[in-house]
């Protein structure tokens, strides 16, 4: 009786055909035998389906599913440790008294930093709000001593777990990752303990490969620290972090000529105590910064007190997606309409009891490049709301209103304003309506 | 042979309006009307003192009114399916009549009632009249699947016919020559009992600030009605200080319990809108309150897990913190947030708190501040407030904790900004938190930011006579909106506001290949609009039936004979 070789042969070049080619050659060599035998052993022939396919079928498993069927057979235990099968890893660390989640298994774990760190490049750890999963993470990282990671993604699902680890244990823990990958291209770090030196150790051993950087709240990080990072890794495309890290000296950098184009950049101003003092970047950086990368998106996101925003807006600032998560003002609303002509996205969590009217006309008139806009807490008349969208036309794809945000007034009521905004929009819409009873 | 007949309250406590109970009177020869109550149960349940007293007053009124119709209401003491076998025998009843429940554990009880009065040979009618329509035709004309946006329900109910009229309430003429068996002891075995019986201590207990019962009801709806024509404007009305206070024209407790009818509501609501406005066809927004309750009840009829994150295939998976110690904070008033305590001392206290301060603690417990499960909160509010029932509270907390119904997350309401907003006197926080009283209108949101001399003018040191704030809003509020980020991200397609600026993966190149995470994708993909509700996608659908609501002594343990259980309503 014929044995199918399908399996063995096959798997040197699986990288050019797509399983389904390869099923279709091995349906093919059955048929060209005319054996019953062979027909009846296809039924139970799983045993040597080629690794190539049992790889691709394995992929859409879920873990757990994929650890079942690797005890069905050596066959199918061997495909289940292919390396391909664990370039990525999710490590959910959680504690039954902190979340509701189930974590990795602990062994699974152990057989992955025995038999699989040397395979593992795009990792990322989530953790919940108990110290010990954070730890947890430190351990393992500390352990990827084999691996040359191209992801490393450090995410606090809830609480910042991570600024609870003791700061040497959590370095150490970050610098074997820095050294050992020398090709790390993505890296997710916020709300932890990193600091300057170990960004030091990062520079030195990955600049030429980080493209990715995400680091806001990260306390212990100085604008020096920043500053060494964009001066080395050139080809870093997109980063996020505080605007306390944020200097002119760092625009400057990121628009050297040796850099290449930034695609993304995200800043975080947030207020630690009322009355905080923010400094104020110069107009030159940001002409700057366009002038070397004139389609970077511009992500600022503020949690500041009303009184707090004197340093913003008062000059034009090439901003593309902004974010009031706080109260803020009509006032400085009306600096956005004046100074953001690249504004795409405009999020206001809340403003008060006057409305808005004039400041959304001025910034539907400014903003050309609008496309999505979210008012919350605020309050717009009908009709400046329905001259707004006019104004804007389809470019809206995104219109995220409160209807509480809606004052009916003469011309339009609740009712009839859908309408007059659909037919703007040229789609259905409705305000966002929250249950009333 | 004489028909004796049974009608079951558990809803729908109420003369008017009653189609079943009509039924059970219709050529019978008696008629009792019977409510089943587990005292036992009452301590122990997760049911607070308002929620008992409401509902005995309820009964009482129920009783009340029947005996104007030389008839009584009959408290069984004991579960349903123990005691109706006994009951069908010693009053020869040959038919049952009660009130449709839509809601899962309901319909389930209902069923193997059903199946006990079959074996019996009794008749079962049952009517729908909890709600203004027949939930399964909406659910039938979404293509079996419940609407879950509200745009789509209301859609889907303008296509359907208007609700069916009121029927009249039970007069002495339509009960005819039926008649109601009272024994000399009537009032010992079947007599609606004391809140003392029950086990609460009611010493020092405040009069109830929601009355309950079918008289009350009938009279706040003519006032509610009288205040709608006087302002001859049924625009929603602008939220001010008052609106915070419980209002004497106020209906959900009534409409919850079944004292009023929602038909009665509806149709009343019409007529007067008609004569004011002179119009034919008023918009559905005059219904507001009615179709939200009709949404979250056509949500959760047929989804056991409505009420839970895990195994509901509507609720996103949201990885909340378990923290008992805050939870506790903010059950009891204890944030150190006034706005959030002063709501919460109202809902311990009346049982009732305005829509928009539901939505402020709701925030504040979840996605806005504490990061805390929205089923913990859910379970806080079934045991203070008064109109809370299984579908609409839990329906309620997946929306405004952002777990589905497609909600956008950056709706965030500030525990210091938004009461500020509505009330900026302050006025509802001195009526509730008396500590407090001694603050300026500029302090009382904040009080800890007030300086020594102010606090001490006040005569309370913050920190000493009321908390210190529990979190940090403004760094709370940062990382929660984060961690939703990160999830509706994860949530595959999804583009909506918050997420849109971020495009680069964090995997770069290669995608992720944990078949895990695609599954929760399409898991969820229905809960945050990724497919369009017109095309009814394919889901998995949780079919297993939840053995106990909120994990207690559920059904199927006091079927076997053992108490616990619901409270029959």
């Amino acid at each position: 009786m014929k044995r199918m070789k399908g399996g063995e042969e096959g798997s040197d070049d699986s990288s050019c055909e797509s399983p389904a080619e390869v099923c279709k050659k091995v349906r093919k060599q059955l048929s060209e035998d005319s054996e019953p035998e062979v027909a009846e052993s296809l039924d139970c022939n799983w045993a040597r389906l080629p690794q190539e396919l049992l790889l691709h079928i394995f992929q859409y498993l879920p873990l757990l599913d994929r650890a079942y069927a690797s005890q069905v057979c050596r066959g199918w235990n061997q495909a289940f440790h292919m390396p391909e099968l664990w370039r990525c890893f999710e490590f959910e660390l959680n504690q039954p008294a902190s979340s509701y989640l189930k974590a990795t298994h602990p062994d699974l774990i152990k057989q992955i930093i025995k038999r699989h760190s040397n395979h593992l490049q795009y990792v990322s750890f989530k953790v919940d709000s108990s110290t010990e999963s954070a730890e947890a993470a430190c351990d393992i990282l500390s352990q990827l001593v084999n691996c040359s990671l191209k992801t490393l993604g450090l995410i606090s699902t809830a609480r910042p777990s991570f600024m609870e680890v003791p700061k040497s244990h959590f370095i150490s823990a970050l610098t074997v990752v820095f050294v050992n990958s020398k090709s790390l291209s993505s890296l997710k770090i916020d709300d932890t303990p990193v600091d300057d030196p170990s960004l030091k150790v990062l520079v030195a051993n990955n600049s030429d490969t980080l493209k990715l950087l995400k680091m806001s709240s990260c306390p212990h990080v100085s604008p020096a620290g920043i500053l060494c990072v964009a001066d080395q890794c050139h080809g870093l495309r997109e980063l996020a972090l505080n605007y306390h890290l944020l200097s002119d000296e760092l625009l400057l950098a990121l628009s050297s000529e040796k850099h290449v184009h930034l695609e993304h950049l995200r800043i975080d101003v947030v207020s630690e105590n009322p009355g905080q003092h923010f400094h104020t970047i110069k107009k030159s950086s940001w002409d700057a910064m366009m002038r070397h990368s004139p389609k970077f998106n511009l992500v600022m996101y503020f949690f500041l007190y009303e009184d707090e925003f004197g340093p913003f807006f008062n000059e034009e600032i090439p901003v593309t997606h902004l974010y009031f998560g706080r109260s803020v003002s009509k006032e400085v609303l009306g600096r956005v309409g004046l100074h953001c002509p690249r504004l795409v996205e405009l999020v206001v969590c809340a403003n008060g009891l006057r409305p808005l009217d004039e400041e959304l006309i001025r910034i539907a008139k400014h903003c050309t490049q609008l496309s999505a806009i979210g008012l919350g807490e605020c309050e717009v008349s009908c009709s400046a709301f329905v001259e707004f969208v006019k104004m804007c036309g389809r470019r809206l794809s995104q219109l995220s209103i409160m209807e509480e945000v809606l004052i009916p007034d003469h011309k339009y009521s609740l009712d009839e304003i859908h309408w007059e905004v659909s037919k703007h929009l040229g789609r259905v819409w409705f305000p966002d309506m929250m249950p009333t009873w | 042979m004489a028909l004796n007949s049974i009608h079951w309250f558990r809803k729908g406590l109420r003369l008017h309006d009653n189609p079943a109970l009509r039924e059970a009177v219709q050529g019978a020869a008696t008629v009792r009307c019977v409510y089943f109550l587990d005292p036992w149960f009452a301590g122990s349940s997760n049911v607070g003192v308002n929620r008992w007293r409401f509902l005995l007053q309820c009964l009482e009124d129920l009783d009340a009114n029947l005996r104007k119709l030389n008839s009584r209401l009959f408290v069984i003491r004991g579960q349903p399916a123990n005691v109706f076998p006994r009951l069908f025998k010693e009053w020869k009843i040959s038919r049952l009549t009660f009130e449709y429940d839509s809601e899962p554990f309901g319909k389930e009880r209902d069923a193997a009632i059903k199946k006990l009065a079959m074996e019996a040979g009794v008749e079962v009618i049952v009517k729908i009249s909890h709600t203004l329509y027949d939930l399964d035709k909406i659910i039938e004309l979404n293509g079996g699947q419940p609407p879950l946006t509200y745009k789509r329900f209301q859609t889907l109910i303008s296509r359907l016919d208007p609700p069916e009229m009121p029927v009249e309430m039970l007069t002495d003429t339509l009960m005819g020559r039926c008649v109601t068996p009272v024994s000399e002891d009537h009032g010992d075995k079947y007599g609606v009992p004391s809140l003392e019986e029950l086990g609460f201590d009611t010493e020092g207990l405040p009069s109830a600030v929601w009355p309950g019962g079918e008289t009350e009801a009938l009279t706040r709806i003519e006032r509610h009605l009288e205040r709608k024509a006087w302002v001859a404007n049924f625009e929603r009305p602008r939220m001010n200080a008052n609106s915070l206070l419980a209002s004497p024209t106020g209906l959900s407790p009534y409409l919850r319990f079944g004292c009023l009818s929602c038909r009665l509501f509806y149709f009343k609501l019409t007529d007067l809108y008609r004569k004011v406005k002179k119009n034919s066809s008023p918009p559905l927004s005059l219904y507001g309150q009615l179709l939200w309750r009709e949404f979250f009840y056509t949500a959760a009829t047929n989804n056991p897990r409505f009420d839970k994150m895990e195994g509901n295939p509507i609720c996103v998976r949201i990885p909340w913190d378990k923290n008992p110690e805050a939870l506790a904070k903010w059950a009891e008033a204890k944030t150190g947030f006034p706005w959030i305590d002063a709501i919460m001392t109202q809902l311990r206290q009346e049982g009732w708190i305005h829509h928009l301060a539901r939505h402020a603690v709701a925030c504040f417990l979840t996605r806005g501040d504490l990061w805390i499960s929205w089923e913990e909160g859910m379970k806080v509010f079934e045991e203070l407030l008064l109109d809370a029932d299984w579908s609409v509270n839990a329906g309620s907390w997946m929306w405004l904790s952002c777990s589905s119904f497609f909600q956008q997350f950056f709706h965030c309401y500030c525990p210091v900004g938004f009461g500020r907003r509505t009330d900026p006197n302050g006025d509802f926080i001195r009526r509730y938190l008396p500590v407090l009283r001694g603050f300026p209108a500029k302090f009382i949101y904040d009080p800890w930011n007030a300086p020594e001399s102010v606090q001490a003018a006040a005569k309370c040191i913050i920190g000493v006579h009321y908390p210190k704030p529990m979190v940090h809003h403004a760094e709370a509020s940062r990382l929660n909106i984060e961690r939703m980020k990160q999830i509706y991200q994860q949530l595959s397609r999804y583009r909506g506001l918050g997420t849109r600026s971020e495009n680069i993966n964090l995997y770069g190149e290669e995608k992720p290949q944990s078949g895990k995470r695609v599954r929760e994708g399409r898991l969820s993909e229905r809960a945050v609009g990724l497919v369009e509700e017109d095309k009814g996608p394919r889901h998995e659908h949780n079919q297993r039936w939840c053995l106990s609501p909120r994990g207690r002594v559920g059904w199927k343990v006091s079927f076997k004979g053992g108490c616990g259980g619901r409270a029959g309503h």
